[in-house]
């Protein structure tokens, strides 16, 4: 598959990506990106570090506007919503912060309830069973009255994404869920994301460089590098690909198509001075 | 804190405003004498108001029963044109009441002594004060001492 | 030389920058108070935050700035034998200039930097971006009742702060000095005038609540997410809205006075 004209096999899609082109500041960070996410999928986007992939999700979601270039999510383009029709959009889409982002001054509760409460007049009670089932689903029934200041990493995630859940939205998006987390609740998460992702039939994009855990639940990869897509496919696919900059980023190679030693002048020119260059 | 806890706090808080308030207007200002300025004006006019003030008092037998509004320079009868507002609740000053500039004590502030006269008819909303004594400047009072003593001897 | 224009050019720039950014940002703000009328829970919750909190400071400085008042215009005064007017000096020096200046500047330390630090943390932890990901307007759920509460309370603290340094002042004047206390009050009554004295002590704290709380949030709102950031954030609120206030206390002193 070619990297720019890359489109998925099954069903329609649910975000297309075209030319997209961003920059901050005088850092060039996407130059003509084009991708399409699958719906119902769980989708990762793969890449080294700073190449922009949370920009990425912020301009999915509305957040930043892009200099040139289309997304377009179920239909309507991002970049030329007002603002009431943005806030709708994003009534449909959850996103999962890498620290949670879960409100500090509410319950873990009152968090969860928070987007019930602020936009429709549900009675009190009918707001009690939404987010106790929300919070079932992700295992924190029993937290609910714990502020987000004392629970671990993991939980707060955790209750992040129930609180995403509420709305039984179109589209998750997931910003790094894996950084940082022990091996259990690596495992939770994983199980949640992939669960949740086909019970409640789901697009679920999610953001990452933690190759093994992306690869073992996602049904479709991108892999952007120096601001463009680089390679699509399935795992499979991706694990046979000839392209060498692929192979060492799956491989975990710490030198080849990108250099271990950063642009710098001689070494030895450097060590030892000029006259060195000319001996 | 809980809704109602936050909730009374700032209602005490409201409170302590509403009382700073009413001391500031009540105790610390004029707020009392201003809720009277249902009054009705007066026009004097002076040779020389001297060290008069606006918003100084207006006294009759010493009691504050006005002050004065406004103080303005009168081009055409070169004198000073002075406007009392004087409280509603007094209104029988007979139409030769003298006005006259006094000091509160030797170097206090100045103030307007209204002496009511004997005439039947009163001053009314906008008439004039015809009889006036202008204020007493310290200059003019020690060169006429010195005048009268050199005069004199 | 030309590296010297260069670098005072762009500081000149940014700065201008910075203050177009601090409009647009306080016409989103605006925006956001009118929305408040429909959940007035927020405002209560930051009016206890920024006033209530901010009370006792104001309440403790009040008193001893017009103890200290009363004895040093005592000391003056009595050169003169005019010492009855301790009253009308300590009242006039409060309402007009220290009451809402002193207040503000406390406001600004206490206040003002809590302000910009928490709302600088909130970016730092992503949760405003959580927010408008949720379709909350951070405006009107978080900035807009800080703000409104900022404007609220401190006219509101400088009142308080003359009406008790006032009475500190009777409390040295009259029972320790021994001014007269006939004197003592109804010469400060002579003087005080409510329309001019009060009321602009009052429009002087609503100008500065509304300085000192746009300069809180925006500082806030605007820092670079990361822990220095949000620490040179809140320097710069304390620093800034000072100097406002010091700045428009005169320009409204020379218009009012």
């Amino acid at each position: 598959m070619t990297p720019d004209t890359a489109m998925p096999e099954d069903g329609p899609t649910l975000v297309q990506i075209r030319d997209l082109h961003f920059s901050r500041g005088s850092k060039r960070i996407f130059r003509g990106l084009s991708v399409d996410i699958p719906r119902g999928k769980v989708t990762t986007i793969l890449g080294p570090s700073g190449t922009g992939k949370t920009t990425l999700l912020k301009m999915i979601g509305g957040q930043l506007r892009a200099s040139k270039g289309s997304i377009i999510v179920d239909g309507l383009e991002v970049g030329k919503l007002k603002r009431g029709q943005l806030y709708e959009l994003r009534k449909r889409m959850g996103m999962l912060f890498q620290s949670g982002a879960l409100l500090t001054d509410l319950s873990v509760f009152e968090n969860v309830a928070y987007p019930l409460r602020e936009h429709t007049d549900m009675p009190e009670a009918l707001i009690s069973h939404l987010v106790l089932m929300r919070l079932h689903a992700v295992g924190l029934r029993g937290a609910r009255d714990l502020s987000p200041a004392e629970l671990s990493g993991g939980m707060a995630r955790r209750a992040a994404l129930a609180r995403a859940l509420v709305f039984d939205p179109m589209m998750i998006m997931y910003d790094e869920p894996f950084t940082g987390q022990d091996p259990i609740s690596m495992g939770v998460l994983l199980e949640l994301i992939s669960t949740v992702n086909t019970a409640l039939g789901l697009t679920s994009l999610m953001v990452s460089h933690d190759l093994e855990e992306a690869m073992s639940i996602s049904d479709y990869l991108v892999i952007i590098s120096a601001g463009v897509v680089v390679e699509t496919g399935s795992p499979d696919e991706l694990r046979a690909s000839t392209s060498e900059w692929v192979q060492q980023f799956l491989q975990g190679r710490p030198d080849g198509p990108v250099p271990f030693q950063a642009a710098a002048p001689n070494y030895e020119t450097e060590l030892l001075g000029e006259s060195s260059a000319s001996r | 804190m809980n809704a109602r806890a936050i909730e009374i706090l700032v209602g005490l808080f409201m409170l302590l405003f509403l009382a700073a308030m009413f001391i500031l207007s009540m105790k610390v200002s004029n707020l009392t004498s201003l809720t009277t300025t249902a009054g009705y004006t007066l026009i004097a006019k002076f040779e020389n108001v001297g060290g008069l003030k606006e918003r100084a008092s207006v006294a009759a037998s010493g009691v504050r029963v006005g002050e004065v509004i406004n103080i303005a320079y009168d081009p055409e009868t070169f004198e000073a044109s002075v406007t009392l507002s004087i409280n509603s609740s007094y209104d029988s000053f007979p139409m030769d009441t003298t006005a006259s500039i006094y000091t509160a004590g030797l170097l206090g502030e100045q103030y307007i002594g209204l002496d009511p006269g004997a005439e039947d008819e009163v001053l009314q909303d906008s008439d004039e004060i015809t009889l006036t004594q202008s204020a007493i400047v310290l200059e003019r009072l020690i060169g006429q001492v010195l005048f009268s003593r050199s005069g004199g001897s | 030389m030309s590296d010297f224009l260069q670098r005072f050019g762009r500081f000149w720039l940014g700065t201008v920058e910075r203050l177009g950014r601090a409009t647009l940002f306080l016409a989103q703000l605006m925006g956001g108070v009118f929305s408040l009328i429909k959940r007035p829970s927020l405002l209560w919750k930051q009016l206890h935050a920024s006033g209530v909190m901010t009370l006792s400071i104001v309440l403790v400085s009040g008193l001893f700035v017009g103890m200290v008042l009363a004895l040093q215009a005592f000391n003056t005064l009595i050169d003169f034998g005019q010492e009855n007017r301790v009253g009308s000096l300590v009242a006039l020096t409060l309402v007009r200039e220290l009451g809402p200046v002193v207040t503000g500047l406390l406001f600004a330390g206490r206040a003002g930097s809590a302000m910009t630090a928490e709302i600088g943390l909130m970016k730092a932890t992503e949760q405003l971006s959580g927010l408008e990901m949720m379709a909350v307007d951070p405006f009107k759920r978080v900035f807009a009742p800080r703000f409104l509460a900022g404007v609220i309370a401190l006219p509101m603290l400088a009142a308080m702060f003359s009406a008790i340094g006032v009475l500190g002042g009777h409390l040295i004047g009259v029972e320790v000095l021994g001014v007269d206390k006939g004197a003592y009050w109804s010469l400060m009554q002579n003087s005080v005038s409510f329309t001019s004295d009060v009321c602009n002590g009052l429009i002087k704290g609503l100008v500065f609540g509304f300085v000192v709380s746009w300069i809180a949030i925006f500082e806030g709102a605007d820092c670079i997410p990361t822990s220095e950031g949000v620490s040179s954030a809140t320097t710069r609120t304390v620093v800034y809205s000072s100097l406002a206030i010091l700045g428009l206390d005169f320009l409204l002193t020379a218009v009012m006075f």
